[in-house]
């Protein structure tokens, strides 16, 4: 499903150079639970946001659902995160303004669902996520847990083909964590492809593989017995 | 095989517009930005809304009632003018005559016209005023003035002009006032104090004053009865006294007078009465016009030169309005780049995004437009028609037609959209990734 070769992403700040992935090399298949471990700037996030279309990387190849990302334009690869992709981030990453329903029928609302199709099916992930009993609250309205479920009620609404999810339990305390955690697992045995970046080590073994990740390279892909 | 190479090449530019167009006019994108607009709206701060919107009825404002005071400025003057002095229609000499050949016929002939109320027959003659004389010494200046002396007959030139009204101090003439004369306010020292060689003015005249009319060889003593204020120069710089005494200063054997000022009935056009009139010759005896044919020459100059003025300063207030907005939305979206990017990152499409910014941009002008053609129309133009602003030349009123205000809010909105648009544009095209990490 994404095969990642030979993967290099550098920043530049002025004359300075930093190479924070150098050279991955890396498969997810279909239905897999993927979570990426590693220190802080080990370049863990970085891979997910290459993986996940939302950056370019500065040389390499990714194929996503057997399509080249480096071939793509940013108005394909924008359609392609829309349809195919979901994302949870550390930070909810909710639009304030809108309330639980209105920020998860926004993707679908995109994707020319009819309204009233977009609501239920916005509702049926909300409820499925226990919070049918929040849909009009907006985000300052919800506690950190539950603008998480939000979040990923908005990133499965529409059945993506991946989801992925950037430290998702890193601002949640243990019992919101583990409703999240939960969830994922849940999704997992229901099919979804899931590609988490963690740094807790509890939540990473609830994944099928966790690949580590140390100064821009993979040190390690362990199987996990679920 | 050429005419598939021809059909595909114009098949090519043909699709790619087509293609452009969809891309620019998405109904979906259009949906999610109205979408996305509304609840920023909705959840804005009260006072960041209410200043914006505020601006917006002051760029309005500045947009409509800048130039519609200019214009109605003169538009005051003008109906000045045509209540005071000419009325609807005018019937002067011709510029080769003192006066108007074979007037009782004219006037005969204006007695049967069912569109004609009422008309008033004026003589007119130059003539110069002295005041002072009986204490002038053999070596002091003459205290006099030049005037134009005009014969009423008091109670119709009151129904077409309402002079009676615009004495400000002692009484109208009445038809048995015998050498008795109301004076305008810019020929006496006390209501216009100039010192102009070319302009003077009498000195020490009030109500009750002997003057001396001279005309030619000939000297009146007559007594000034009233003075009138009116901003409407012919009246303020005229003299008037009776008809038939005027007539017999000038020495006018006929019934010939210089002036006929035509009041006509409600709803009539005096385009067509003038025309009846021509059409029956009346054009070889006098000139007949209609009080818009009569208006002064530098009042029609003004109102052009107002205009572009008020277009200019327009302008200068809507480029204001652009940048203002510019900068709302350019921080507005500078603050929201974390969600910009965020909603790039979930797949909503950077044009819909663009889209909620236009529409922002536009609730804004439109409500401040609104609010602006409300106290436009139902503050302003009512309080400035009944009580217009007093200029030294005109009650001025606010001019505000229509269409051309329409065609203001117009103009506003575009520019307020455009200056919604770009902003908002480049903040959307900034990297998806460092918008959403708040990265430089």
């Amino acid at each position: 499903m994404i095969q990642v070769t030979n993967l290099i992403k550098t920043f530049k700040d002025g004359e300075t150079e930093t190479k924070v992935l150098k050279g991955i090399d890396f498969r997810v298949e279909n239905g897999q639970f993927i979570a990426i471990m590693g220190r802080s700037g080990a370049g863990k996030s970085t891979l997910l946001y290459q993986m996940s279309l939302l950056d370019e990387p500065t040389s390499g190849e990714i194929i996503i659902d057997s399509q080249h990302a480096h071939a793509m334009t940013g108005d394909q690869k924008t359609k392609f995160r829309l349809v195919n992709c979901g994302y949870v981030f550390q930070d909810y990453a909710l639009l304030p303004e809108l309330t639980a329903i209105e920020n998860v029928v926004l993707p679908l609302l995109m994707q020319k669902i009819d309204k009233k199709t977009a609501y239920a099916k916005a509702q049926e992930a909300l409820e499925k996520i226990k919070l049918g009993h929040r849909l009009k609250n907006i985000p300052s309205q919800l506690s950190g847990g539950e603008q998480q479920r939000v979040s990923i009620a908005r990133a499965i609404a529409n059945h993506p083909k991946i989801l992925f999810a950037d430290e998702p339990t890193a601002n949640l305390d243990n019992e919101s964590s583990k409703i999240v955690m939960e969830f994922f697992l849940q999704l997992h045995k229901e099919g979804q492809t899931i590609i988490m970046v963690t740094h807790e080590e509890q939540y990473a073994k609830l994944a099928q593989k966790i690949v580590k990740i140390d100064d821009g390279k993979i040190i390690s892909i362990t199987e996990n017995k679920v | 095989m050429g005419s598939d190479y021809f059909a595909s090449a114009l098949l090519t530019p043909i699709s790619r517009l087509f293609i452009f167009y969809q891309m620019l006019f998405s109904i979906t994108d259009i949906k999610i930005g109205y979408f996305l607009a509304t609840r920023q709206i909705k959840k804005a701060s009260f006072w960041t809304t209410g200043l914006i919107v505020f601006v917006m009825v002051l760029t309005f404002l500045n947009l409509v009632v800048v130039s519609g005071i200019l214009v109605g400025l003169i538009e005051g003057s003008i109906a000045a003018h045509h209540n005071q002095y000419t009325s609807d229609i005018m019937i002067s000499s011709l510029d080769t005559k003192d006066y108007i050949e074979n007037s009782a016929s004219i006037v005969s002939i204006l007695k049967t016209l069912p569109e004609i109320e009422q008309f008033s027959a004026r003589f007119a003659k130059g003539v110069q005023l002295e005041a002072n004389y009986q204490t002038k010494r053999e070596t002091d200046k003459p205290n006099v003035a030049s005037a134009q002396m005009i014969g009423i007959n008091p109670q119709a030139e009151n129904q077409i002009t309402g002079l009676a009204s615009h004495v400000v101090d002692g009484e109208y003439l009445t038809p048995y006032d015998y050498d008795k004369v109301l004076i305008g306010q810019f020929l006496l020292d006390q209501y216009l104090p100039v010192e102009s060689p070319g302009f003077t003015t009498l000195k020490n005249v009030g109500v009750g004053t002997k003057i001396r009319i001279k005309l030619g060889d000939i000297n009146r003593e007559v007594t000034v009865k009233g003075i009138l204020k009116s901003k409407v120069d012919s009246v303020s710089m005229g003299m008037y006294m009776i008809d038939s005494q005027v007539r017999e200063l000038i020495g006018r054997q006929d019934n010939n007078v210089s002036q006929i000022a035509i009041k006509l009935k409600e709803g009539q056009d005096p385009l067509q009465v003038k025309s009846q009139l021509l059409l029956r010759g009346m054009d070889k005896l006098a000139k007949v016009q209609t009080y818009v044919d009569a208006q002064p020459k530098f009042l029609k100059d003004i109102i052009t030169t107002f205009a572009i003025l008020g277009n200019a300063l327009s302008s200068i207030g809507l480029v204001v309005a652009s940048i203002t907005i510019f900068i709302v939305i350019f921080i507005n979206a500078l603050t929201r780049r974390k969600f910009i990017g965020i909603l790039k990152g979930i797949g909503i499409n950077g044009r819909a995004i663009e889209y909620s910014y236009i529409f922002q941009s536009m609730f804004y002008a439109l409500l401040g437009s609104g609010i602006g053609l409300f106290v436009v129309y139902f503050g302003l133009v009512p309080l400035f028609a009944a009580h217009p602003i007093d200029f030294p030349f005109s009650d001025g009123i606010l001019v505000a037609p229509l269409v051309e205000t329409l065609i203001r809010v117009g103009l506003l909105v575009l520019a307020t959209l455009i200056a919604g648009y770009i902003p908002a544009r480049m903040i959307v095209r900034k990297n998806t990734l460092d918008s959403i990490l708040g990265r430089n």
